[in-house]
Parts: C-alpha cells; sequence; structure tokens
C-alpha cells in the first residue's frame, strides 16, 4: 500500500503517498481547515491544537486528547481520529467552551483562540473529571492578548459535557492503531518488527511521539529518509505496578503515565505538572525522552535518582541498563544502532526523601536551567542509608552526583553534610553559560538547592 | 433617552469567529490564490559585512523555484526606510546577522526554502557593533542627543540625600501570535493589491508604491485584522508587503510573504534595550530636588521609529511625579542588531522606569515606605511638566491611589507581610503600589487626524470604513458601539469594514493607543452628518424641530410619532438626500517644539495604579505572582469587556517584560532567544494567583469621543508594581540597604541581588 487513511472531522480521508515531513497542521491548512494555526511551529503556543480520539489507558474509555499539529508528521496520522476547531460547532451552533471564550472577553486578536477553544473542549469531555475545568489543562496555549483571566473564568464556569455527537462518540471504544509501511515511513506493530525493519534500513530512525523531531524538522529544516514509528507497539505502551517496582513502557505518552501510576508519590506529580505542557505530555514519551540524552531533559535527573533502569530490546537479544550509566557523551546513549529502547523501571521501595526541583525562568513550560532530583533513606538514628543527587543543565549529560553520594552515606544528615556535597559540586560541575543562564547561577543554585532540600526535610 | 450602545459590555465583534476559527486572517487566504508563489529569504550570516557576490542562478535550478528576487528586479527605490530611507531592500552591506540579501519564489515554502540554501553569497565580514557600551565607546549613533531640562538641577549636589547609578533594560519581542504576513497579487489592469498584516496600511502602500515606482494610486492595502501587533507591525510589516508586491510585478503571480517564528524573531525589531545612568538629589523627607539621567536606546540597524521613542521615554521620566529640577537627555545607538521599533508604551516604560527606580532608591536610602515618597512628590493640580505641558485633573491620581491603596487593604496587608516574613526565613513576601501617568497622542503631530466613510443603504443597514486597523485590541468592538450609538440603530445593522486604503486614504497608524480617540471621533463625525439630514427629512414628516428628533434602537421618533429607521432612509433615497458622509477629526491644540523641547504633546494623561504582591524562593530566587489590584481611569468606558482585556492584558505584557522575557543575543550577533522555547512569554504560571481589576468611575474624559479614554498603552506600565514588590521582598532578606537589580528580574538576577543584600551590612546612613 502507498497510503494512508484517517478520520478528519468524521470524514475519511486517504491520502496517496503522505509526504513524509509535510505536518499535520500544513496538511489540514491546504484543505481549508484554517482554524489552526502556526505560531510557533516547535509545540509551544498551542495556536496549532487538534483533538485525537484515543482509548485512556487506565480506564479503557475514549477520550480526546489534545495535541500540536504542528508536532506531527502527516504519516502519524494514519488510522486515527482527529477533530478541528471547525467541528465543534454543530450546525452553527456554538459549544459551550466556543461560547464561554466569546461572552467574556477570552479572544483578543483571535489567533490563539482555536487553539484555546479544543484544549478547553477536550477538557470539558475528559471522562474522568469531577467539578470545574482545570485551568492546567489549557497550559500548552499562549495567548499574548488577554492576560489569560478571561479564559480562567471561561474554563471555570463549564458544567458537565452535554449530551452530543461528541458524547456519543466518546462513550464508544476506539480502535487500536494498525501497523503499516508507506515509503519512506513504517509503523511496526511489534518490537521484532520494528527491530528487523531498522536492520534493514540503517538510515531508518525512530520516532515516538515527534516532539523533539518535529522541532527539529520545522525549525532546523532537518530531513529523514525513513522513520519508524514505535507507536503501534503495544509492549512499548505497557504499565505494571507490583511489589518489585514500576514497569513504565517506553511508548507511553507521560500524561497516560500519570493517570496509569495511580499511587504514584507527589514528587512525580510535581514532576508531572512541570514536564513541557498538556499538549506536549499528550504525545512525548519517556522513551523519546531518555534516547534523546539531552542534557537538561526533565526525565533523567527523577528517574536517576529513583535508580531507573532501562530496558533495551536488540535483535541479539535483550539487555539492562542502569540509567546512571546509559549517558556516555553529550546527546549520545549506550544503545547502538538497531537497538530500541522498551521499558524503563523504577525499582521499589521507594526512596524515603524525595524531591524534584526544576529552575527555569518561567515556572510551568519552559526547559530547565537546572533541573535537580535528591532522595535520601534515613536509619532511625538519622544516618544516610542511601543518598541520590542527579542533576541536569550543569554538563553534557544529565549526571548522577557519586562522589557528593559517597561523602555522606553512613553519616548523619545535616548541615555538615550538606556543606560536603556542595564542595563536591563546587569541584565537579562544570556549567555553561548560555541563554537560560550563567554557569555561575547554574552553580550556584545547584549548591543552593542542597540547603533548600535539607530545609524541607526539616519541615 | 435609552442608553445607546456605547458602555455597553459587547463581546468583540470577531468572536463568533475567534472561536469557530472561522475569522481570517491573511496566511488563512491561500486558498484563494491559485498559482501562488511562496517566498524564503536568503540570510547573511554576519552581523556585519559586505556583499561581494550574489550568484542566484544555482537556486534557479532547484526543482519549484520560479524565481528569485534581488535589487535588478526592483523598478522603483529598493529601500523601505519608512522616514529616512535608510533600509535597502537587497542591501550590498550587511547590517544585522539573518539580514536577507534576495528572496527566493517557489512553487511550495520547501522549494523556496531549499533555492534559498544554493544562493550563492560572499561576504567580507566587518567589524560588529553590538551593545549599547560599545557604540557609546565609538560613537555609533543613529540620532543627535536629545535633550528635556527644567529647572536648576545643581540642586542635586546640595541635597541631603544624593545618589548615582546605572541600569540596564532588556528588550522586549512583540510575539504577536501572527507572525508578519503578506500575500500580494497584480489585477488585470496591473495595478498591485496587497492583503498585509500592517497597522499602517497607508504607509504600508506608500512603500510598496515607492519600491514598485507606482504612484500610491496603482496600489490597495488591505488589512482584514491581525493576530496580534503591539506596534511590531506599525514600521516592520513594511519590507514584507514590499518583498510580496515586488514578487507579484516580476511574476504576475500571487505571492506569499510569511515569515516563519524563527523568521520573524531573527528579522524584525523589538522592544528597544536601554542602558539608563541617573544622578539623583533629595530632601530627608523624600522629596525630590533634581534628577539628571541620560538615556541610551539600542536602535538596531536603521532608525525605524527610534527616535519618536526615545522622545516618549524623555517626556515620561517623570511619570506622575513633578521634577522640580531635571536634565535628561537621550540618544539612540546604531548596533547591528535587528531594527528596533514600536512596542506597547514606545519609549515610555523606558522612561518611566529612572522615576520609579529612583524613588524606590530613595526610599530605602531614607527608611521611608515607598508609597510615602512616591506620594509626596505626586503632581498636585496646576503643575506643569518639564517639558512645559499643564498636568490636567492629576487629582484622578490622587484619588486613584487613595482608592486603591484601600480596596487592596494594603495598609493591613503589608503587616501581613511583615508578619509572614518574620515566620519564614527562606521564603519572603513583598507589596508595592506605582502609579501610572501616561501622555495620549502621537508626539509627530500630523498623525493626529483620522478619517472615516460611513454608508447608509436603504434598507437602514450601515457599513462603516475608517482607517483604524483591529489588532485584538477591540478598535472594532467599539467603533461600532460608536457608530451604532450615534445613529441609534442596533449594533446587528452596522457592519464593520476591514481596513482598505481605497476607503480611506492617507490614514495614521493605529497606534499610540489612539485608534478609537482618532478614528472613532472620526466616525461618529460621519454618522452625526447623515443623522442630521435624517433628522431633517423626519422632522418634515413629523412637523417639528429636526433637532427634537431621537434615533433610537432602529425607530426614529419626535412628539409621540415615529418611522422605523429602515423606512426613514428609503424615504431620504427617494428625496434625493446622500446617505453616505466621509468624517474626519484632528486632535486640537497639540504642539511640540523639539528644538526647545517645550510644547503640549499630549492631548490628555491617562492615569492608573496597581499593588501587587510577590512570594520570593530564597534560595533559588524563583518567585510568584500572589495577588495584584489595578485601578484604571478610561474615561467613560466605551466598552467594558474590551477595556478590561486591554487593562489586564497590558498589564501582563508588562509583568513578561520586567521578569521573564529575557532577549539576548549571542557574541556574534544572532539573537540566542530565537523562538518559543528558549524566548518564555508569560504564561498560566505568571497570571497573579488574585486578580482585580476596576476601571475608575464616572470618569468622563472632555474633549474625547463620548467620554472615553485610551487604553491600549498605559496598562503595560502597572507592572512596575511587580518589579517594586519585587525589591520589597528582596529586601526583607537583607539588612536594609537599597535594592537593586537590571531589568528583567530574572530569578537568576533576583538570586544574584538575594546574595549582595545577604552579605552587605547596613549602609550609614
Amino acid at each position: 500500500m502507498g497510503h494512508i487513511e484517517f478520520l478528519l472531522n468524521g470524514q475519511t480521508i486517504r491520502v496517496d503517498h503522505p509526504p513524509l515531513h509535510l505536518t499535520l497542521l500544513d496538511f489540514i491548512r491546504a484543505r481549508g481547515l484554517t482554524g489552526a494555526k502556526e505560531g510557533c511551529a516547535e509545540g509551544e503556543c498551542g495556536a496549532c491544537a487538534v483533538a485525537v480520539v484515543e482509548e485512556d489507558a487506565s480506564t479503557g474509555r475514549s477520550a480526546l486528547r489534545v495535541v500540536n499539529s504542528c508536532l506531527m508528521f502527516l504519516p502519524m496520522a494514519a488510522g486515527r481520529e482527529i477533530f478541528t476547531v471547525e467541528s465543534l460547532a454543530a450546525e452553527g451552533e456554538l459549544c459551550d467552551a466556543q461560547r464561554a471564550m466569546a461572552s467574556g472577553g477570552g479572544s483578543q486578536c483571535g489567533y490563539c483562540t482555536p487553539g484555546f477553544v479544543v484544549s478547553l473542549f477536550a477538557e470539558q469531555h475528559r471522562p474522568d473529571r469531577v467539578g470545574a475545568c482545570d485551568t492546567m489543562a489549557l497550559a500548552g496555549n499562549l495567548c499574548r492578548c488577554t492576560g489569560y483571566r478571561p479564559i480562567r473564568d471561561a474554563a471555570q464556569s463549564l458544567g458537565p459535557a452535554p449530551a452530543s455527537p461528541f458524547l456519543a462518540r466518546l462513550q464508544q471504544p476506539t480502535k487500536e492503531l494498525d501497523g503499516f509501511d508507506v515509503p519512506g515511513f513504517s509503523r511496526p506493530t511489534t518490537v521484532d518488527a520494528c527491530l528487523s525493519i531498522l536492520k534493514s534500513d540503517p538510515d531508518a530512525r525512530l520516532v515516538s511521539g515527534a516532539t523533539d523531531m518535529g522541532v527539529e524538522a520545522n525549525v532546523q529544516h532537518r530531513r529523514w529518509s525513513h522513520l519508524v514509528s514505535v507507536e503501534a507497539i503495544d509492549e512499548l505502551r505497557g504499565f505494571s505496578d507490583t511489589h518489585d517496582g514500576v514497569m513504565i513502557g517506553a511508548g507511553l505518552p507521560l500524561n497516560e503515565i500519570g493517570r496509569l501510576w495511580r499511587d504514584a508519590p507527589d514528587v512525580f506529580r510535581e514532576w508531572l505538572a512541570l514536564f513541557a505542557s498538556p499538549l506536549i505530555r499528550n504525545r512525548a514519551t519517556l522513551g523519546g525522552n531518555l534516547a534523546t540524552a539531552s542534557p537538561i531533559g526533565d526525565g533523567a535527573p527523577l528517574l536517576l535518582a529513583l535508580d531507573a533502569k532501562v530496558h533495551i530490546a536488540a535483535q541479539a537479544g535483550r539487555r539492562t541498563v542502569p540509567l546512571a550509566s546509559f549517558f556516555t557523551g553529550y546527546r549520545e546513549t549506550a544503545m547502538s544502532a538497531g537497538e530500541i529502547l522498551t521499558a524503563v523501571e523504577i525499582p521499589k521501595p521507594l526512596p524515603q526523601f524525595v524531591r524534584f526541583y526544576k529552575i527555569a525562568k518561567r515556572r510551568l513550560d519552559d526547559i530547565s536551567t537546572v533541573a535537580a532530583a535528591m532522595a535520601l533513606d534515613l536509619d532511625a538514628a538519622g544516618r544516610v542509608r542511601r543518598a541520590r543527587f542527579a542533576l541536569g543543565g550543569v554538563a553534557a549529560t544529565p549526571m548522577r552526583m557519586m562522589e557528593a553520594e559517597n561523602a555522606v552515606v553512613d553519616q548523619l544528615w545535616n548541615e555538615s553534610a550538606v556543606a560536603r556535597v556542595q564542595r563536591v559540586f563546587d569541584r565537579v560541575l562544570q556549567p555553561l553559560s548560555d541563554h537560560r543562564g550563567s554557569k555561575e547561577y547554574r552553580l550556584e543554585v545547584s549548591k543552593s538547592l542542597v540547603e533548600k532540600y535539607q530545609w524541607e526535610l526539616r519541615a | 433617552m435609552k442608553p445607546s450602545s456605547t458602555g455597553q459590555p459587547v463581546p468583540h465583534e470577531s468572536a463568533r469567529g475567534h472561536v469557530t476559527g472561522d475569522a481570517l486572517y491573511v496566511d488563512d487566504l491561500l486558498g484563494r490564490f491559485p498559482n501562488l508563489l511562496h517566498a524564503w529569504p536568503v540570510l547573511a550570516p554576519h552581523a556585519h559585512a559586505l556583499v561581494t557576490l550574489l550568484d542566484v542562478s544555482p537556486a534557479l535550478a532547484e526543482a519549484g523555484v520560479f524565481s528569485v528576487l534581488s535589487q535588478a528586479d526592483v523598478p522603483g527605490e529598493g529601500n523601505t526606510g519608512a522616514n529616512r530611507h535608510d533600509e535597502p531592500l537587497f542591501p550590498t552591506e550587511v547590517m544585522f546577522h539573518h539580514q536577507p540579501v534576495a528572496w527566493v519564489l517557489a512553487e511550495t515554502l520547501e522549494s523556496a526554502r531549499r533555492g534559498a540554501a544554493r544562493v550563492v553569497v560572499e561576504y567580507q565580514p566587518l567589524p560588529a557593533v553590538l551593545t549599547i557600551e560599545q557604540a557609546i565607546d565609538e560613537e555609533s549613533f543613529l540620532t543627535d542627543e536629545h535633550r528635556i531640562a527644567d529647572g536648576d538641577v545643581t540642586v542635586i549636589d546640595n541635597s541631603p540625600l544624593q545618589f548615582s547609578g546605572e541600569l540596564h533594560l532588556g528588550g522586549q519581542e512583540h510575539f504577536y501570535l501572527e507572525t508578519q504576513a503578506s500575500l500580494a497579487w497584480v489585477d488585470e489592469a496591473g495595478f498591485v493589491a496587497i492583503h498585509s498584516s500592517t497597522q499602517h496600511p497607508s504607509e504600508t502602500q506608500e512603500v510598496a508604491a515607492r519600491v514598485l515606482g507606482v504612484p500610491r494610486a496603482h496600489v490597495t492595502v488591505e488589512c482584514l485584522r491581525m493576530g496580534g501587533a503591539f506596534g511590531g507591525k506599525e514600521v516592520q510589516a513594511n519590507s514584507y508587503a514590499a518583498v510580496a508586491a515586488l514578487g507579484a510585478w516580476k511574476t504576475g503571480r500571487p505571492v506569499r510573504v510569511r515569515l516563519t517564528r524563527e523568521l520573524d524573531v531573527a528579522l524584525t525589531g523589538k522592544r528597544h534595550p536601554y542602558l539608563l545612568r541617573y544622578s539623583a538629589g533629595f530632601a530627608t523627607d523624600g522629596k525630590l530636588h533634581g534628577l539628571r539621567a541620560q538615556l541610551y536606546s539600542d536602535g538596531g540597524w536603521s532608525l525605524d521609529l527610534s527616535e519618536p521613542v526615545m522622545w516618549r521615554s524623555l517626556f515620561h521620566v517623570d511619570n506622575a511625579y513633578k521634577l522640580p529640577a531635571v536634565e535628561v537627555t537621550g540618544r539612540v545607538c546604531l548596533t547591528h542588531k535587528t531594527s528596533q521599533t514600536a512596542f506597547r508604551g514606545f519609549g515610555g516604560p523606558q522612561g518611566m522606569l529612572v522615576i520609579e527606580e529612583v524613588l524606590a532608591q530613595a526610599a530605602q536610602r531614607l527608611g521611608l515606605p515607598a508609597d510615602v515618597v512616591r506620594e509626596r512628590n505626586f503632581y498636585q493640580e496646576g503643575d506643569v511638566t518639564h517639558y512645559g505641558e499643564r498636568v490636567g485633573e492629576p487629582s484622578r491620581m490622587h484619588v486613584i491611589w487613595n482608592e486603591l491603596k484601600a480596596s487592596s487593604e494594603i495598609e493591613k496587608r503589608r503587616a501581613e507581610v511583615v508578619n509572614f516574613n518574620t515566620r519564614h526565613p527562606h521564603q519572603k513576601r513583598g507589596i508595592a503600589i506605582t502609579p501610572v501617568k501616561f501622555g495620549i497622542s502621537f508626539t509627530a503631530h500630523f498623525y493626529n487626524q483620522a478619517g472615516a466613510l460611513v454608508l447608509v443603504y436603504r434598507d437602514g443597514t450601515v457599513q462603516v470604513n475608517h482607517g483604524g486597523t483591529e489588532m485584538g485590541q477591540g478598535l472594532f468592538t467599539k467603533i461600532l458601539q460608536i457608530a451604532a450609538g450615534t445613529l441609534g440603530v442596533s449594533i446587528a445593522h452596522v457592519r464593520m469594514m476591514s481596513t482598505r486604503t481605497d476607503k480611506v486614504p492617507n490614514s495614521s497608524a493605529t497606534a499610540a493607543s489612539s485608534g478609537t480617540d482618532l478614528n472613532g471621533a472620526a466616525v461618529a463625525d460621519a454618522c452625526v452628518q447623515i443623522k442630521t439630514r435624517l433628522a431633517e427629512v423626519a422632522a418634515a414628516i413629523f412637523e417639528c424641530d429636526p433637532l427634537a428628533v431621537l434615533f433610537d434602537d432602529s425607530v426614529v421618533s419626535a412628539g409621540g410619532k415615529s418611522i422605523a429607521f429602515a423606512a426613514l432612509c428609503e424615504m431620504a433615497y427617494k428625496q434625493r438626500i446622500p446617505l453616505f458622509a466621509q468624517g474626519y477629526y484632528r486632535t486640537p491644540d497639540v504642539h511640540f517644539d523639539f528644538k526647545l523641547a517645550r510644547g503640549k504633546p499630549f492631548h490628555y494623561y491617562a492615569y492608573g495604579a496597581a499593588v501587587s504582591e510577590v512570594e520570593i524562593d530564597g534560595f533559588t530566587g524563583a518567585y510568584r505572582l500572589l495577588r495584584t489590584d489595578i485601578l484604571q481611569d478610561v474615561g467613560d468606558s466605551i466598552s467594558p469587556i474590551v477595556d478590561r482585556g486591554q487593562i489586564e492584558g497590558g498589564f501582563l505584557q508588562g509583568v513578561g517584560w520586567l521578569t521573564l522575557e529575557e532577549l539576548l543575543w549571542d557574541a556574534t550577533g544572532r539573537v540566542s532567544t530565537g523562538g518559543a522555547s528558549t524566548y518564555k512569554l508569560p504564561s498560566w504560571s505568571e497570571v497573579p494567583d488574585i486578580f482585580n481589576v476596576e476601571m475608575l468611575p464616572g470618569a468622563t474624559q472632555p474633549g474625547v469621543v463620548v467620554g472615553s479614554k485610551a487604553v491600549g498603552e498605559p496598562p503595560l506600565m502597572l507592572a512596575f508594581s511587580v518589579r517594586e514588590a519585587l525589591r520589597e521582598a528582596v529586601s526583607a532578606f537583607g539588612h536594609g540597604d537599597a535594592v537593586t537589580f537590571d531589568s528583567p528580574a530574572t530569578p537568576e538576577r533576583i538570586f544574584f541581588a538575594l546574595r549582595r543584600v545577604r552579605t552587605e551590612r547596613p549602609a550609614l546612613k
């Protein structure tokens, strides 16, 4: 086959030979659906938001997931059911989200508005929602005009989703994604099939949610000859939480992890809320985040502090690598060509005291200047049994500060211990200055965070 | 008489189109133009260089490339500079990193982009000026020094409190959600039509005509609406419209120029970064004796609007305070960067920051509450500014100040802040109140005029044309309310037309917060003319005095008799009475002598004040905005939803400029905060948890359309309250030293300010 099909506003769309790098946004706009706009082309502003029907992994129910259509390559739409803002006003009657946004000053220039409307519509239709809409569901949409207050009011004014064809649709199941191959794009359904594609085409590049690669394509004009999507591989979307540990499929979108890990520790919830934006979290995966090996990725520091391991599959067999030895250099990992990251394992028991700190110019949806995770197990006497200090943004890779850990283990956790950790930081950290922060700030704030951690443990 | 449609909380006139996605912007129109070509620029990789070779032929070999535009294609003048004609469209000397040296036209954007990569350009790099300090050292300036002086500033040298300092203010990226966009085509008669996202269609028309070498009448520019502008499309839209027009002229095909976000940030001008140097003298009671200030702005590579921006800074160094003696100078630096331009406030915010900084420091040095020092220096009735304009109704400022202090419970909360700070060694709160006085009018006095064309049809429905543009600020909504209210018809019967240069010629930019003052008055003028004619027709039927005829709710009546507005229009038509009129308005009595630096540049002043409370984390320098209370004077609000939106949105944009939005260039002159992932706009995390906004009641402004007042820019400067609250909170970590930090107050700057106040010992007073 050389074509893909998907449902767009209820209509079946067939595209023969879909261009690999054409974004879903450009595709729908060229079809005259110009409500979705390109505001930034890097998934930050949400002006391009569209809703995709997906199965909620935790309940099995259908749900609307809002995504940035600028970061979806068109072939990724195959087999999906997508709604744009144009579909929301049925027969000219505004939906609740539209009415609320329009009546109270929720739009000024209007350019970001369709994206906000889609996000708010999906939030109103969230299956497990109780009470008012959560304005944080709109945190992946930027507005330059209003100051957000009227949008907040609009969100808080909405009641339950009224009976509508959308609600009826969401009560029906959603079919799983099929595998397919078109020139330049493959979507295998098993790990083995994926590995053989990688073997047969050494230029093939794995793609998960494309929240990073989409930016590369749009902004740096990066082009690939062959992308292999892992989105239809069931095994990569697995999740289990047992006495021994938590196993997270590498291809699970971050928001799905949040829903599946029902008794996740507070630190995980705090971390998740600071990890990009809801629209990105609907697509981005832990596997993708770790495999890109960004020195400042938010995922690594917390997982390092939790002693996470990554599971890697190759044709030769499977192996497990501690995350602490996964990052081998700037944007380099222990994975070789032809391998695929299948799962992230967090062993139990979790440390007693875990905190995650993200230093950024903007609290929500920013890239870290410094990200830090700290974990301690203390015995009854206050002695350190296990210490983990992990940092991002201070070196070429996210790093565990084992020297600092050794400086405190088996000793009392007190101000002197903090000072020993700080002395190691002083000696070992070699941050750079860039537009996010100076090296002086990165170093000093990293040290200061140890004091903050100690202060919060005492409190 | 029932209330007219002005003053009603009417939603934005395009709200329905906004929420459905039906509202169209330039780049939504592509489907209407078959055979369209896409443009992509060839970008210079140097901040300053000579172009020694340009060979476009390899690009033409790229599949899909149709043409490449360069200087040889320009039939007219290849220069798009608005005032000084100092912006070559195809430069031989590159003046900023990423400056386009040629434009590739192709069947798809992808092809254009590939084609641009194949154009061969050779450069001879030249030394670049990249900072204000470097520009001062090398005497690299775009203007002479401008100066306003009043009183004897040597009083500073004898004042009980004297201090001086220096402050860096960062620029600001407009980040309108809709990037620069133009679409041009040539019609069957060889005339040029342009859809442009521009605040100034008449100037866009002029520049396009200049480049094509055709009379202005041969070019029509239309602006449906803009997806935000904030000043960034006052001048900077012109060159992209000119490229589209030139492309259409050369190829005969429609041409689309739309910048991606990366291009927009790399190519277009921003709010001017400033370097401020000041010295001040105070009495021990906090009364200002005198102020000296030198202002340097980073103008970038060409003049653009930098000169009036600097003048507005000089006008606003007083903010709401009487300066008994002042000498303030300003000069625009030429740097090899984007050409900085208008941005909401237009230099006013940078000027006002001088006095706010000085007063705050004086309060800390004198051990007085900052609000006390501020109010002791307020303008009083009869006071005259340092440029000779009598300050109108300063009592409004006093009323706002006192009412806001009461409604925000600032005294009680200040005590709570002290209590909180005592209990929390590592978190400190700060609360502050700051005022805004902002002059309304273009300082280029000929811009203070506007035209309108109102058309009434025989069925009583109305089309309104005027020279103003809609960028989200609600101008069209207010104009609809003014037109409907003046004609006494339902808003549903009035249609707002898009802004076109073939309806109203020689329009001014929609800028300086004056869109409604000028265009609204012109529309009202046209409506009154039509109404007067209709009243005579009606008076003849009713057998009454025309002045006794009332127009309301689409019914015309007098003395118990009435006729539907539509029927009256039909009757007037049959009587050969014209049902359309041109309206015109010019602001009375504004003048300024730039040589003497004296005059009355402003029609009136807008007033407001804000109280903000913040909490700083002492470990990281991170902070949160807990609460903001605002009281703003908008006169009699024409459109309360619109006005509140301008206040809230302007405030948060100001918060962004002062705290979060850090615009940086790297050592090669590239913008290093080039996109949404590196340049952070305010998001939900910057919205105050509690956000109370009120408008001053009973505030009719004499001499302005329906007693209203401009609201576009003034609220931006209410964000000073956040900077000052941060200063208070930083101070609470220390021992009483005066606190300062450059702007924006990023967590990093706050972190190091905390380090300084914790280590420094109290200075001897």
